[in-house]
């Protein structure tokens, strides 16, 4: 606890003047929080499987036809992908969406409390992959995917 | 660090749904971008958080990574809001840097 | 996309493609609009103020656009532009000042041939012209600089907005109007480059084709409508004249400068060629 506590104030004061005028205490709290809101290791997992399971603690999802996506087959761009995701079904308590094929997959996730079951976003695609979207309902997971094509070049400059 | 980066939303109301639309300047550096005249990499400056209060409670709370696009647009749907109800988005990310956006939601 | 165009200009399957009669500009105008007319019958003609995206074939990439401007990205880059239309100068005086309605509603005559400077004069240099005459810096070294040349881009881009929807009306009735509109003319029908290409190649013959499957060629109808814009690509608002400059950099042609005769000239003949046609800008574009 203690190490911790030191490597994360030390790591605190490295960094810019600002964050380091604000009290050590509250810093710390409030970087532990943020850190607990961003999943790290799900956003780093390299493989599909692996940010599904550090997300949600689990890899099993179904396929699900009340999982609807929404995505070009063929991108204009890859760096703005637009992909839509609604789930049809009761009690959606999360929507995340992966490129397979990106270094890593875990684009952007979504939790509600109040909110529809629905989710958009622009994204960056490494490659021609699947995209897929997982929906947990219920405790469960369920995903749908599609396939959507990127094709390098263009005349641009 | 609050930052002066525009937040801008956008919501529309069709069928007793709020659409809502975040559109956030952004740069979501990837990390993995190399600085053409420095030679250096540009390091990874990307939203982390965004969470949307109606009326100053939390309906939803995104995660964003660097995949996502330069200049975000995020969208959510709301079914219990109506013509005049506050929405807030705030967003903070991984250099400590966050922002905020208010609209009050109109009738369509 | 380089690989293909190599390919097809080996086959000579692209061939030149120039008026062989000195035409008058009107009968210019006829012919363009009716070229595009037979080769996209089913294209309405306010539809070519949108770029390639309503052309055939170009259904898949339409979808997205449509998705696109129910938040285009390019409205953060107006709010820039906004800011800096409505800020006031040192002497208490705005940009409002130097133009005809206060900008409003305007945008569809430019560029303008000026007749007492003879020369064409474009929304950009009208811009810069207002600052230097209330004694704020001009935004310059638009070439290698292009925080300064977006911020430009970002302003002009907001001009154009007070005056989206209006239709493109050209006055060329002086002699020198003529003059700079048949150099627009010539440069947009020259081949040019290593890949020796014309404005006319890809923009007439091939419009509606996509090279390489990603490089879609739009219709030089309704070509300037649009700019400022933005593109996927860039992810910021851009000047016409920066599109001009990467679009012959890629046929390995020599660029421009911004604000060079030649562009200016150039955009004089295109904005002809779209008379008629509403302003979109600013707009997703590619």
């Amino acid at each position: 606890m203690t190490h911790l506590s030191r490597r994360t104030f030390l790591k605190s004061t490295l960094t810019t003047a600002v964050l380091a005028t604000v009290g050590g205490t509250g810093l710390l709290a409030t970087r532990r929080a943020l850190a607990a809101e961003w999943p790290k290791a799900a956003f780093t997992a390299k493989k599909l499987e692996e940010a599904v399971k550090a997300l949600y603690g689990t890899d099993q999802m179904s396929p699900s036809a009340s999982v609807k996506l929404k995505a070009p087959t063929q991108a204009e761009n890859s760096a703005q992908v637009q992909i839509q995701v609604s789930a049809e079904m009761p009690n959606v308590e999360d929507i995340a969406v992966f490129v397979e094929q990106n270094p890593s997959p875990l684009v952007a996730r979504a939790s509600f409390h109040g909110a529809e079951g629905y989710f958009s976003a622009r994204m960056k695609m490494a490659q021609t992959s699947d995209v897929y979207a997982v929906v947990r309902s219920g405790g469960k997971l369920y995903f749908t995917k599609q396939n959507v094509k990127v094709t390098v070049g263009g005349c641009g400059g | 660090m609050a930052t002066d980066k525009q937040t801008k939303i956008r919501t529309r109301i069709r069928n007793g749904v709020t659409d809502v639309l975040v559109l956030v300047d952004h740069p979501m550096e990837t990390g993995l971008r190399t600085d053409k005249k420095t030679k250096k990499k540009i390091p990874p400056h990307f939203i982390q958080v965004m969470s949307f209060f109606l009326n100053g409670k939390e309906v939803a709370t995104a995660n964003l990574g660097t995949a996502v696009s330069k200049d975000p647009l995020i969208g959510i749907k709301l079914k219990n809001a109506k013509p005049g109800d506050k929405l807030k988005i705030t967003w903070s990310d991984n250099k400590g840097e966050s922002g905020t956006g208010e609209t009050t939601i109109k009738a369509d | 996309m380089k690989k293909i165009l190599l390919f097809l200009a080996a086959l000579g399957v692209i061939a030149a493609t120039s008026p062989a009669v000195v035409a008058d500009p009107a009968s210019d105008l006829k012919n363009f609009r009716e070229y595009f007319k037979k080769k996209f019958p089913s294209v309405p003609f306010d539809e070519y103020a949108n770029g390639y995206y309503y052309l055939p074939g170009m259904e898949s990439y339409r979808e997205q656009w449509q998705l696109y401007n129910e938040f285009p990205p390019y409205e953060l880059g107006l709010s820039v532009g906004k800011k800096i239309w409505e800020t006031p100068f040192k002497n208490g005086k705005t940009f409002t000042s130097c133009f005809k309605n206060g900008g409003r509603k305007i945008a569809q005559y430019y560029p303008y041939w000026d007749e007492a400077s003879q020369q064409v004069r474009t929304a950009e240099m009208d811009i810069n012209a207002c600052l230097k005459k209330n004694g704020e810096p001009e935004f310059t070294n638009l070439d290698k600089d292009q925080k300064t040349r977006v911020k430009l881009a970002d302003v002009t881009a907001y001009f154009y907005s007070l005056s989206k929807g209006e239709r493109v009306k050209i006055d060329i009735s002086s002699p020198g109007a003529v003059k700079a509109y048949e150099a627009g003319k010539k440069f947009w029908w020259q081949r040019r480059g290593q890949l020796n290409f014309s404005c006319a190649n890809c923009h007439m013959e091939l419009a509606g084709k996509n090279l390489g499957g990603n490089q879609p060629l739009s219709a030089g109808l309704g070509h300037p409508v649009g700019w400022p814009a933005q593109r996927l690509a860039w992810a910021r608002l851009e000047t016409i004249d920066q599109r001009y400059a990467t679009c012959n950099k890629n046929v390995r042609a020599k660029p421009f400068k911004h604000g060079s005769e030649t562009y200016n000239d150039l955009q004089f003949y295109e904005t002809f060629m779209s008379s008629g046609l509403p302003l979109t800008a600013p707009s997703m574009r590619n």
